[in-house]
């Protein structure tokens, strides 16, 4: 076991041992954000991911890093070992779609990752719980995906490429006509995606900025904002009985509007600007019915159904039960991030979701925070007494003492769990090749809210993207479908897709008039993701400081991951402020006493010297635990022999 | 550096900007002390160019140094060949183009910049409109941007309809910028003219109409569509301005025709009186009075010293030349820059004493002018839609004056109850502007008084217990000769009162009046109570000497009684008044 550890510490930089302060697995927003704020303020933070590529559930991908990332989990379930519970756990997909029938919609679950390896022995004073962190089941809990693309005539070429393959013997559940063989040219071909691929940045999951929201807000703050471009999204639209229209919600969209009548003009302009400062007048609301749904209160306000729709499900964008004050807290919160960067509330930023995280890490790393991909914990060293966490083991078998341990909830094992209740998110990725609203600029970003056709049904937000935001190929634009699982990603979205856009599924047949006139999908994929966002530290038994950050809600902000990883800093560092302005490198005193005094963990023989102490003091609290000891070097072994992932070839970068 | 940063510290931080101030400061000194130096040595060379580009850059606001590259450019230029010329500019105009980034208002850079482009040999407007949306983009009210695009666009032959797609976007983008508004007021009439209707309309009286009249009209079906594009904006947004702004323009754009209104003769005083439809300055216009085929050489004058421009104007005729009660008089009154004229006859026996002419098919017309050009059924939806509005917006000031303004285009009398109620409101939700309300109220009860008098012949005028605060359209009144004023709230007999030249007995009692300025030659005026007013000094009676036949006076309750000595005083200035009531 020493062996392999000096072998390990030969090749790589060792991690630093004793000087760690804080460690975190996955690079998702809220643990980078974390991450940042910790170093910000000194602390040492070493930042490990199991994965091959930066921002976890938050990671943006090529087209063709989309595609590998797929076949990845693939291979990576095919031959899955319980070992590799760092590695192979992250999404769980049907193995393989031609042979898994889409309907079957909870199939291989990821359940069946978290296994035995709980038998800690309790015994000793120093702990060695194997597997604590253990890579359960992934977000993406049961992930269907399904690529499809329009046949064509030069495309329906012998080209054996799988997805081509799949797609036909895809049981597709939307019946449309298939694509007409009229403009031949200006199609654009699967192949084209494939070798434009590098052109995409496709998102996980599907946010936008709130210009007044907690992450903009603290983008600003710490200056990390520096690192990344946004581009403001242009209109809101949304859907109703098929057709697509534009939310007027900012004064110039009103004012523009050739939909609403004056009367509605005003009338909509005077509710807005009631519900800015509406706790001022509360006699407005409060009425007579204390729980009065916000959906009767517009109705009482005298709002054209016309305008309750678009305040309820485009504005405030609550359900049909929203309560009226939360109904105007949400108006309240959209009208307050209008026109502070355009004239809708939102921001996204170029080149997908996945910058912010890396927002973070950047600053993370500018102030020592150290980053390591495709590296994880396996084991954490847990002093029974403090019920605390001394010291974690990585996946190459180092121990690094540690004060603080930040980890996703994927890593949890449902020992570790009080409650496993959680939400799933559906989601749908679609490359498509027009707008569903074309307009004069056909450079914008749009969000498109589709209210639920029965009030008990999800309100689906989706959001299109244009190549300017440098998420996809010009000529294309890239589509994002989201709500909450009624049932899985497709039984949910399907329906809204062919509502919006023309799927081909039969090659060469003539699409109607109607379909021809929508936008087609060239490539589509549906998955579901799970939304742990609702359980907190009640929902968990762990060591007081082993901190778990819930991944991506589905809401359209990411305040919650914002407000969490703020809650879980002060939780770590009470006294500290949380991203205090980096300070303009030419601020920064760069003298002699920098780096040495500060990084004595940086001198490398010291280095391997402490560690090698360390591994051997690792050894004696091991022997007072056989049970686990004996079980750590296998789990090694194979971890070095064929860790999939670490051998896949990134292709992100 | 792992680990807390160190960073320095506020205080450090500030002496370092400090020193960096004064560095620049010292540079700054003794750059612009080499400039001057050099531009009193008549240098005119590059690195004159340098250097004042170095301290306008950093201070683009320095109008002398300006100047001075002019001079530099200016000299240059004869140097060289016309390619380094079209360089020298080009690069010049890139300067500049830093220093707008520095200070985007400043007057030296955009005045320079389209001097420059006088000099460029080939120059490129299509860049310079693009400069402009630029920087209006960035900030659509700055007016020198405004400025030099208009210098841009006349200088490029950008079309009228592109400019008006032009207002179209901005006024898209945001509404209330009155710049937008107000270019697109400028653009229409050139795009979308009213057609000049083939025979002049028939309710003109006046047989010449300026040629000018329709110029700045826009024809009915482009106005529908600017009216719901007003529509829209106040409608969304009811306190913004620009918008109400536009509307009033667009509502009215008919200025009064320009004619004599009236001419009135009295043989005892030998004298004529003009009144025009608006203030004229009369030794200018040409004025030509023409007695009995004679040419007249007369002296004209406004009816108060304090008017340049009068819209009556008086003068007296040679002594003796219409005494004679038996003789018939034909008088004329050429305007000859207009080429209008006007008739008065003067005849014997009862009616001898005195004749006037005037227009009393004009007086629907007489106060409307500004929006009545409108046909009334576009008058009256554009009322509906303030109406509506209204009952969303009951406390919105503009509205209220709006829907004003288009009653009283519309039937000033029948709505003359709405009106004043709507006053009220607006008083009580602008009071910073009830004086202006009260004001406009007082005009508008004016004029329907005066619209009220059945026959132009009517010369007892009452105006009593109407809240008034200020007297207008005096002009029209030139017959009168009873007004009573009495419990309103003027504070004045403003000068325009002198056009009153037929008065002989006003009664303003119960008013608040400090001064009897207007009191001035009224030669008829033999009468004037002033019960309970303000005034206060003796001097503030001084022009009533002027009214010769003013042997009534009533001045009870008025501050001016303490005065020491007041009646011996009164009787000193006023000889002529037998009756005083003190």
């Amino acid at each position: 076991m020493s062996n392999i550890l000096k072998t390990e510490a030969a090749q790589t930089k060792l991690l630093p041992a004793q000087t760690t302060e804080t460690i975190l697995p996955t690079f998702c927003l809220t643990e980078s954000v974390i991450a940042a704020a910790c170093s910000r303020v000194g602390q040492n933070v070493l930042h490990l991911d199991r994965r091959n590529y930066y921002a976890g559930n938050w990671a943006s991908f090529t087209f063709n890093g989309l595609l590998s990332w797929i076949e990845e989990y693939k291979v990576i379930i095919l031959s899955f070992s319980l070992r590799y519970k760092f590695m192979g756990t992250y999404v769980k997909f049907i193995e393989d779609e031609t042979k898994a029938p889409l309907t079957s919609c909870q199939p291989v679950n990821a359940e069946t990752v978290s296994e035995e390896t709980t038998g800690d022995s309790t015994e000793a004073q120093d702990t060695v719980t194997g597997d604590d962190t253990t890579a359960s089941d992934a977000k993406t809990q049961n992930e269907e995906h399904k690529v499809s693309e329009p046949k064509e005539e030069q495309h329906t070429s012998d080209i054996s490429e799988p997805s081509q393959s799949q797609e036909e013997k895809d049981p597709q559940p939307i019946s449309s006509p298939a694509d007409p063989p009229v403009d031949v040219e200006k199609k654009i071909t699967y192949q084209k995606l494939v070798k434009e691929g590098r052109r995409f940045n496709i998102d996980l999951v599907s946010k936008l900025m709130y210009s007044r929201g907690a992450l903009v807000d603290l983008l600003i703050k710490s200056n990390v904002s520096r690192y990344a471009e946004f581009k403001n999204i242009g209109r809101i639209l949304t859907c109703r009985n098929g057709k697509v229209k534009q939310v007027p919600c900012s004064r110039a969209d009103v004012f523009a509007s050739k939909q609403l009548t004056v009367v509605e003009k005003r009338m909509l302009m005077k509710f807005l600007t009631f519900c800015l400062d509406f706790e001022q007048h509360p006699e407005e609301y409060q009425g007579m019915t204390p729980c009065e749904p916000f959906r009767e209160f517009l109705k009482n306000k005298k709002l054209t159904e016309n305008l309750q729709d678009f305040v309820l499900h485009s504005i405030a964008m609550v359900t049909q039960q929203t309560l009226t004050e939360e109904g105007l807290k949400a108006t309240q919160h959209f009208l307050r991030c209008l026109g502070r960067y355009g004239n809708t509330p939102f921001l996204f930023p170029l080149y997908g979701l996945g910058e912010i995280p890396q927002c973070f890490c950047r600053m993370c790393a500018v102030f020592g925070g150290i980053y390591c991909l495709r590296h994880s914990v396996q084991c954490l060293v847990v002093d029974k007494a403090s019920n605390k966490v001394k010291a974690v083991i990585d996946t190459r078998g180092q121990k690094i003492s540690c004060s603080h341990f930040v980890v996703e909830d994927s890593y949890i094992r449902d020992e570790q769990r009080q409650s496993t209740a959680y939400r799933q998110i559906s989601r749908a990725v679609l490359i498509t090749d027009r707008s569903v609203l074309p307009s004069e600029s056909d450079q914008q970003i749009s969000l498109v809210t589709i209210p639920p056709l029965e009030s008990s049904a999800p309100a689906v937000r989706m959001v299109e993207l244009c190549s300017s935001s440098m998420t996809c190929m010009p000529g294309t634009y890239l589509v994002h479908f989201t709500c909450s699982s009624s049932g899985t990603a497709q039984e949910d979205l399907a329906p809204v897709v062919s509502e919006l856009f023309h799927v081909s599924t039969i090659p060469g047949e003539e699409p109607s008039e109607e379909e021809r006139s929508k936008p087609a999908v060239l490539w589509v994929m549906y998955f579901n993701m799970r939304d742990t966002s609702a359980l907190d530290s009640s929902s968990y038994s762990l060591p007081s400081n082993v901190h778990v950050c819930t991944g991506p809600d589905g809401s359209l902000g990411s305040d919650c991951s914002i407000k969490l990883a703020e809650s879980v800093f002060h939780h770590i560092l009470p006294d500290e402020e949380f991203c205090p302005p980096a300070p303009n490198p030419e601020d920064i005193i760069y003298d002699g006493d920098g780096p040495q005094a500060e990084g004595p963990g940086f001198d490398e023989s010291a280095n391997t010297e402490a560690d090698k102490s360390q591994a051997e003091e690792e050894g004696a609290t091991h022997e007072k635990s056989p049970s686990t000891e004996s079980s750590d070097p296998a789990e090694m072994d194979s971890v070095t022999q064929q860790a999939p992932s670490d051998t896949t070839p990134s292709s992100e970068e | 550096q792992h680990g807390r940063l160190k960073i320095k510290s506020t205080a450090q931080q500030e002496e370092e900007k400090r020193k960096e101030r004064e560095k620049k400061l010292k540079a700054f000194v003794s750059a612009r002390d080499a400039v001057l130096k050099k531009r009193s040595a008549g240098e005119h060379d590059e690195e004159a160019l340098q250097l004042t580009q170095q301290l306008l850059s950093s201070n683009p606001d320095f109008a002398t140094l300006w100047n001075y590259r002019r001079e530099v450019l200016l000299h240059l230029e004869t140097l060289r060949e016309k390619d380094e010329v079209q360089k020298l500019y080009e690069s010049e105009l890139h300067f500049i183009e830093a220093c707008l980034k520095v200070n985007p208002k400043s007057y030296g850079c955009w005045h320079h910049r389209s001097w420059v482009n006088t000099r460029l040999p080939q120059p490129d407007w299509t860049r310079e409109l693009g400069l402009c949306d630029r920087c209006l983009s960035l900030d659509e009210r700055n007016f020198h941007c405004w400025d030099y695009r208009r210098v841009v666009v006349k200088e490029s032959g950008v079309s009228a309809e592109q400019e008006l797609q032009f207002t179209d976007r901005l006024i898209g983008s945001n509404f209330s910028n009155y710049s937008s508004w107000h270019y697109r007021s400028t653009l229409l009439p050139q795009l979308h003219p009213q057609p000049v209707p083939d025979s002049a309309p028939n309710t003109s009286p006046s047989p010449t109409t300026s040629p000018q009249f329709h110029s700045h009209r826009v024809c009915e079906e482009q106005l529908l569509k600017e009216y719901e594009l007003a529509h829209n904006a106040f409608f969304t947004d009811p306190n913004d301005q620009s918008a109400w702004f536009y509307y009033r323009w667009l509502l009215g754009r008919a200025e009064r025709e320009e004619m004599i209104s009236c001419v009135y003769v009295s043989r005892e005083g030998q004298r004529v009186s003009v009144a025009f439809s608006k203030p004229v300055h009369a030794q200018s216009e040409g004025l030509m009075l023409v007695l009995d085929g004679q040419p007249q050489q007369v002296e004209w004058r406004s009816a108060h010293p304090r008017f340049r421009h009068s819209p009556v104007w008086l003068c007296d005729l040679p002594p003796g030349s219409i005494s004679d009660i038996s003789n018939e008089h034909n008088l004329t009154i050429h305007w000859t820059e207009k080429h209008t004229h006007r008739d008065c006859a003067l005849y014997t026996g009862e009616r001898s004493a005195e004749s006037w002419c005037r227009d009393s098919a004009t007086d629907q017309e007489l106060f409307r002018s500004e929006l009545s050009v409108e046909k009334s059924s576009v008058l009256q939806a554009e009322l509906q839609s303030c109406n509506q509005l209204l009952d969303l917006e009951p406390q919105n000031k503009w509205c209220l004056l709006t829907i004003i303004l288009l009653m009283r285009a519309l039937d000033p009398l029948g709505h003359e109850k709405e009106t004043l109620a709507h006053f009220q409101t607006l008083k009580e939700v602008d009071p910073m502007r009830s004086s202006y309300y009260s004001d406009l109220c007082s005009k508008f009860l004016i004029e329907n008084t005066i619209l009220k008098m059945e026959y132009a012949e009517v010369r007892v005028f009452s105006l009593s217990n109407k809240n008034l605060t200020t007297l207008c359209h005096l002009d029209q009144l030139l017959f009168v000769t009873h007004i009573n004023l009495s419990s309103n709230q003027l504070l004045r007999l403003p000068p325009q009162f002198a056009m009153l030249q037929c008065l002989e007995v006003l009664e303003a009692d119960d008013n608040a009046i400090e001064s009897l300025e207007g009191l001035y030659h009224l030669p008829k005026l033999e009468e004037v109570s002033l019960r309970n007013n303000q005034i206060c000094k003796l001097s503030d009676l001084e022009s009533l000497a002027s009214c010769t036949k003013l042997t009534r006076l009533d001045l009870r309750g008025n501050p001016v009684h303490r005065t020491a000595n007041i009646e011996s005083e009164l009787s000193q200035l006023l000889p002529l008044v037998t009756d005083l009531l003190l």
